[in-house]
């Protein structure tokens, strides 16, 4: 019984699906889907090269501190930090000291309230508490950036493909338009408010170019500001703020991939000394 | 258990003759994954991905206990709680990242060691029940990975929960409510992030029991083998320990170093940058896709696009879709040639080499965006896979002219050993 009725159901769903393969084809032909801008002018990510990339990769401290004055002094204008604490900074170099400094003299502060009334009220952050975000809630960053809310970027480089050449790219890809892209496309016009960047998934981004001019940034280690560098430093501290565990784990996996190896080695000396004495 | 030259437990100690009088557990251990378990001589390295398999699970169990010190089952907290383990939890990085890809080694080595039994004819007479049981713990798996996905809080975990409640929608008239009711809401919120919480820890331990009886059904008859042909006498067999153990020892280390590779080095590599923004009702992400584990399956769900006879393409979607699983439970009946081991069938052979191209296609074109020429592909692929079990195989049971089968296991090694001499 199995058998003619398997067989049955078998044909069934080979007739259906064939049927769906060739109406699928038909439409294909006949119909075939349109062009987009975005599918025409989408960029993928530029190479970039970073300290911490590869098995063995550890984090340049130098350049994500740069990394992290760029976004102290530029992106935290409008972007949080949630997951991050003034304290995780100790890990990229900067003594107690600096960080208490940081903290204290952040330039929004936490909310907090009045100890003698209970009213809300703001206090200077502390190492303990997380970076606090430059708008008080979702609807006051929407109010004040066009109704765009500029997203949080603690796990940036982690919630895109290839997040730090994406992060570079973006910073370093606005451009003008194409006119060839208007002209193709004449409904993809960058909208009033918006920014043309190939980089970007449907090419238009809210976010006004953050990167404008060199020496922008004042580095104290005498490295060149330039454009490029600034995006470069901040794609690499938004990989630290992303995975700040990164050194421990590619030094856990050499130490376990090592012992792995020996003890496989021995394993398989084991096996074949018990099977010695067997034909297999 | 199985032959009768296997060996009997003899406890020396005076401590394991009193323990083996009042409760004879030793001697249960002994007889199932000891000296005391007669197991074919000729067992090749495919036979090792079983005992990765219980590995695998005794990973997940581990690290998903502790995991759940540190997690939070709340809407509003659980995607914190997974980047607190991450950054703030000693070793949490670790636990997280050997969880998430320990599920993917867990299918892993679960599908190449079902492919084995396909390829072997591990699921003929009289192992039924073996396989019967081992597509129980399939599905089981199926479902704890679904629901595991969905406790980080993402956009793919929440949107995966969404289509995946959303099949069950398909179905005629009582879809919606059953829907409804597996959410305990309209959408995915708080209420079903609870529960699959719960089930996400109550199903593994389903499985660890559903593994024992797995283990318990194979012992009746014993382990298969590459020859297909059944155990003669005792030349034909080894003792489980140390022989098996030894081999399967050096097999977990060489699992453990790609665990250990990808882990450490690769560890977001299977996964999507999605899951790393938090879950948002309002905002539906280009292209939602499962895990690498479950892309053949989401291939034959998408592959039916048109309505036939008034029946919604959804709905056969989503029946293709369970019946691609189904139709495995029959797989005894469907396939009736006697000969076990594809070695010995030329034709079955090669249409076993095309299933694997064809579950593989089905698997990229999952992964891929519901476009042209993905669907298309999908449709070819996934009319194949029916075919394949439907169809094909008990054709070949019936027409293919099997090569001559060896005497017995032992004449089977010395001929192999002959030739490679």
């Amino acid at each position: 019984m199995v058998r003619p009725i398997g067989f049955l159901a078998g044909l069934a769903f080979v007739a259906i699906l064939l049927f769906s393969m060739i109406t699928g084809a038909v439409s294909f032909i006949t119909d075939p889907p349109a062009a987009t801008a975005e599918h025409e002018y989408h960029l993928h990510p530029k190479e970039l090269q970073l300290a911490s990339d590869g098995p063995l990769g550890r984090f340049d401290r130098q350049q994500l501190q740069r990394g992290f004055q760029v976004y102290k002094e530029v992106c935290s204008a409008c972007h949080s930090l949630r997951l991050v604490a003034f304290r995780d900074l100790r890990d990229i170099g900067f003594n107690e000291g600096e960080v208490k400094a940081i903290a204290h003299n952040w330039s929004t502060e936490v909310p907090s309230i009045n100890p003698s009334t209970g009213e809300p009220a703001t206090r200077k952050a502390t190492p303990a508490d997380k970076f606090p975000s430059p708008y008080a809630n979702e609807v006051a960053g929407r109010a004040a950036n066009n109704n765009a809310l500029p997203p949080d970027l603690s796990l940036m480089t982690k919630s895109r493909h290839e997040g730090a050449a994406y992060v570079y790219s973006l910073l370093t890809g606005f451009a003008e338009q194409p006119a060839a892209l208007v002209k193709a496309f004449p409904d993809s016009k960058t909208p009033q408010g918006l920014h043309y960047n190939p980089y970007f998934a449907n090419l238009n981004i809210a976010m006004p170019p953050p990167l404008v001019a060199d020496g922008q940034v004042t580095y104290s280690d005498g490295t060149k500001s330039t454009v490029d560098q600034m995006s470069k430093d901040v794609a690499a501290f938004l990989v630290w703020t992303a995975e700040p565990k990164l050194e421990a784990r590619h030094r856990g996996g050499m130490g376990v991939l090592i012992f792995l190896l020996i003890a496989t080695t021995l394993g398989y000396m084991a096996y074949r000394n018990v099977w010695a004495d067997v034909k297999h | 258990m199985s032959f009768p030259w296997a060996n009997h437990y003899e406890p020396k100690h005076p401590l394991m003759q009193w323990i083996d009088q009042r409760l004879p557990l030793p001697r249960f251990v002994y007889g199932a994954v000891g000296a005391g378990y007669p197991v074919p001589r000729n067992l090749n390295y495919w036979w090792n991905f079983g005992v990765l398999s219980g590995v695998a699970l005794t990973i997940q169990l581990i690290t998903g206990i502790v995991l759940a010190m540190h997690y939070a089952s709340n809407g509003a907290l659980a995607f914190d709680s997974v980047e607190h383990i991450m950054r703030d939890v000693n070793s949490g990085w670790l636990l997280r990242y050997a969880h998430a890809n320990g599920a993917s080694m867990f299918f892993i080595v679960v599908y190449i060691h079902i492919f084995r039994g396909l390829f072997f004819g591990s699921y003929k007479a009289p192992r039924e029940m073996v396989w019967l049981l081992g597509l129980v713990i399939f599905l089981l798996m199926m479902a704890t990975a679904f629901m595991g996905y969905v406790l980080p809080w993402g956009q793919m975990s929440f949107w995966g929960a969404k289509v995946i409640t959303g099949l069950f929608g398909a179905i005629p008239l009582v879809g919606e409510p059953i829907q409804t009711w597996l959410l305990g809401g309209f959408a995915p919120d708080n209420a079903a992030l609870n529960r699959f919480f719960s089930l996400h820890y109550l199903l593994p331990f389903v499985i660890a029991a559903v593994v024992i009886l797995h283990i318990w059904a194979l012992h009746i008859p014993g382990s298969s083998n590459p020859a297909g042909v059944e155990v003669k006498g005792p030349q034909d067999t080894l003792p489980f320990h140390p022989y098996y153990t030894a081999k399967d020892g050096f097999g977990l280390g060489v699992f453990l170093i790609a665990f250990a590779l990808l882990l450490f080095f690769a560890p977001n590599a299977l996964g999507h940058p999605d899951n790393y923004i938090p879950a948002n009702p309002l905002s539906t992400p280009a292209h939602i896709v499962p895990e690498w584990y479950f892309w053949p399956f989401y291939a034959i769900l998408r592959a039916f696009t048109v309505d036939i006879f008034g029946i919604p393409a959804k709905l056969l979607g989503v029946v293709a879709m369970f019946g691609s699983i189904i139709l495995l439970f029959f797989l005894p009946w469907l396939d009736n040639s006697p000969v076990r081991s594809g070695h010995y069938r030329p034709l079955f052979k090669s249409f076993f080499v095309l299933l694997c191209i064809d579950v593989l296609i089905l698997g990229y074109c999952g992964g891929a965006p519901a476009a042209e020429p993905y669907v298309m592909i999908s449709q070819v692929a996934a009319a194949y896979y029916f075919a394949h079990f439907l169809i094909v195989l008990p054709m070949v049971a019936r027409f293919e002219k099997p090569l001559p089968l060896p005497g017995s296991i032992t004449e089977a090694v010395l001929a192999k050993n002959t030739i490679a001499a």
